[in-house]
């Protein structure tokens, strides 16, 4: 019998469990109560990586998706796949 | 000038109704000119929590149709001195009135009274558009569950883009010992994910069911925590600053035994 269990808390308690569901559920409800919150991000991603190199705006896609940890707990994040059509030079300047 | 207060919350069950009845009491035994309209049409509830039930005549709905004039319709209560109460139709929908003619009878109401408190209805449809529209101010309710934190935060972003920013938050049925237990969440885990500001804890209590049974609110109670707590929120509502007791969670001896082994296992397991 474990007696440190038998004194202490779990590691992991029920509300521990229910705060780590809770955010990662609220990530989701609040992108999705507003639409134009992927859109914002996207346009503000396009305006830096212009900087940098000519994308292809039709393909961008952006989106809020469920990973899964090496610990076998889940965290959000964000997607983002960007096709390049050409990177500028300003990169091999600064180098 | 008074202020409009919309008590709300998206997931029934929480206690809105509750904490209407027993914020505007508080209120009303500190003073204050109240009345509490429900704005749930269709299921009346604040008269029957509030022991009024058999004193209506007219209703919100008489009021907005110009049945009857705002005052007939106002039921006072005798035991609290400047407590009114604003019933919700009973046979009628939630279609029965609009947010435009309820804003126009807050403006009304606001001018007699100091504090208009509104019970809102559960859900985010037409009875929730109808209760925001006249606030000034909200206040969400919500108990540490999963469901009701969730749609706590929905509310949040419902009232926002109301021009309702800056809500308070009550945390109702608080139980110590599942908070102690690490089973329930607790208040810093609760401001923490919805991030705003809190007004009240109100701690789970039996009396709030035998109060209601008898349709009297339990802040006329001394010995009652809850009472206690929401005496506390109308308070912090009229502007006093009053610490927040209840989040002081005493240290037991099992827990300082607890405490010791836990510091002990760790630096051993280096």
């Amino acid at each position: 019998m474990d007696f440190f269990k038998f004194f202490g808390k779990d590691d992991n308690t029920s509300k521990d469990i229910a705060k780590e569901r809770l955010k990662l559920v609220l990530i989701h409800d609040r992108a999705n109560v507003s639409p134009k919150f992927l859109e914002m991000i996207k346009g503000d991603i396009i305006k830096v990586i212009s900087n940098y190199m000519e994308i292809e705006e039709k393909g961008f896609d952006i989106r809020l998706s469920r990973i899964e940890k090496d610990d076998d707990t889940y965290a959000s994040a964000l997607i983002a796949n960007i096709p390049i059509k050409k990177m500028k030079n300003i990169g091999k300047n600064n180098g | 000038m008074g202020e409009v207060i919309v008590i709300t919350s998206g997931k029934g069950g929480v206690g809105k109704t509750t904490t209407t009845a027993n914020i505007g009491t508080a209120l009303a035994l500190e003073g204050k000119k109240v009345v509490l309209v429900d704005a749930d049409i269709g299921l009346r509830n604040l008269d029957i929590v509030l022991g009024l039930e058999n004193r209506i005549v007219y209703d919100l709905v008489d009021v907005i149709e110009k049945t009857c004039r705002l005052k007939q319709a106002l039921v006072r209560d005798k035991r609290f001195e400047g407590l009114y109460l604003l019933p919700a139709a009973q046979t009628r929908d939630k279609n029965a009135v609009s947010p435009e003619q309820m804003q126009q009878l807050c403006e009304e109401l606001k001018q007699e009274f100091d504090y208009v408190l509104i019970d809102c209805p559960a859900g985010i449809e037409q009875g929730f558009k109808n209760a925001v529209a006249g606030a000034d101010k909200a206040i969400i309710v919500t108990v540490p569950e999963v469901s009701a934190v969730r749609d706590a935060d929905r509310i949040i972003g419902l009232l926002a883009s109301s021009e309702l920013p800056d809500p308070k938050l009550v945390i109702n049925r608080v139980r110590t010992d599942m908070v102690k237990r690490g089973d329930m969440i607790n208040i810093d885990d609760t401001l923490d994910i919805l991030s705003i500001d809190l007004i009240g804890v109100v701690p789970d209590d039996e009396k709030i069911i035998v109060s209601s049974n008898r349709g009297e609110p339990v802040v006329a109670e001394t010995s009652s925590p809850a009472g206690k707590a929401f005496r506390n929120i109308a308070k912090r509502i009229l502007g006093e600053n009053i610490p927040y007791h209840e989040l002081e969670v005493e240290e037991t001896f099992m827990e300082r035994l607890r405490k010791l082994f836990s510091s002990r296992k760790s630096t051993r397991s280096l």
